[in-house]
């Protein structure tokens, strides 16, 4: 999936990816699209729920077999 | 004349809208991994685009507390006191195995290795979030803890009116 910007939140328990996420997205202009990759499950559940607060948008989760075990791709679009 | 109607569904948007999103927590434990807790969720909200408040009672006082800062009570009873209830965001005690100090360091350790934040990262998060702080005023006094012995970044020192005030606006609020 296509993504202006990407963070790498690898390695980080919750609530950082999180953190990541709004401090990253701040930055953005508004449409653009963000990819942040986590090996962190619970984020298959937090990044949907903390765009339902935020009101921006979830545009896709993916997910991906390694070595170190399930990495997550979660892409989200900057809507305000 | 005519009688205004207000459609529900109208209402109930409107309220929705003039709600904000409040978190109140209250941390009464000085226990790490309960002071953690507490910094998880308030960080959380406040990246989820909530208000949050956090007030800081007893032994919640030692997570804001400067680290080997001496109680500057006049009395000898509370200034005992001090010296045996140690502050520091970095120097809370586990609620369980403990152990004298040694599972604590075990656990910081571990959580080290894993580079899952700390106290006193996640109080720094929480403070660079816009997270409020309130020190309770009736517990300071009674433990001659004075404010020049607590961090940086406090917003209040206040007592239970202020901490009820944000509670009855808020929509979560815990105790920890």
């Amino acid at each position: 999936m296509y993504a202006d910007v990407k963070l790498d939140t690898l390695g980080y328990f919750c609530p950082m990816p999180i953190i990541m996420t709004m401090k990253k997205v701040k930055v953005m202009t508004l449409g653009q699209i963000l990819e942040v990759v986590s090996d962190d499950e619970g984020i298959k559940k937090d990044m949907p729920a903390w765009c339902d607060t935020t009101g921006h948008q979830m545009v896709g989760l993916e997910e991906e077999q390694t070595k170190s075990g399930t990495i997550y791709k979660a892409f989200v679009r900057k809507t305000k | 004349m005519t009688i205004a109607q207000m459609d529900p569904a109208v209402t109930l948007a409107n309220l929705q809208t003039a709600k904000t999103d409040k978190v109140t927590i209250v941390l009464l434990s000085g226990d790490m991994d309960r002071a953690m807790a507490a910094f998880i969720i308030a960080t959380g909200a406040a990246a989820m685009g909530m208000q949050v408040t956090v007030f800081f009672t007893f032994w919640g006082l030692n997570a804001i507390r400067k680290k080997g800062a001496a109680s500057s009570a006049k009395d000898w009873l509370r200034q005992m006191f001090g010296l045996l209830n140690k502050g520091g965001a970095d120097n809370l005690p586990l609620s369980r195995f403990h152990m004298w100090g040694l599972g604590t360091k075990m656990m910081q350790k571990v959580m080290k290795q894993n580079r899952m934040p700390g106290v006193p990262e996640l109080m720094e998060t929480a403070l660079d979030l816009g997270v409020h702080f309130i020190a309770c005023t009736t517990t300071m006094g009674l433990m001659g803890i004075t404010k020049d012995t607590l961090i940086e970044g406090i917003d209040q020192f206040a007592g239970v009116t202020t901490y009820l005030a944000e509670a009855k606006q808020g929509s979560v609020n815990l105790f920890i």
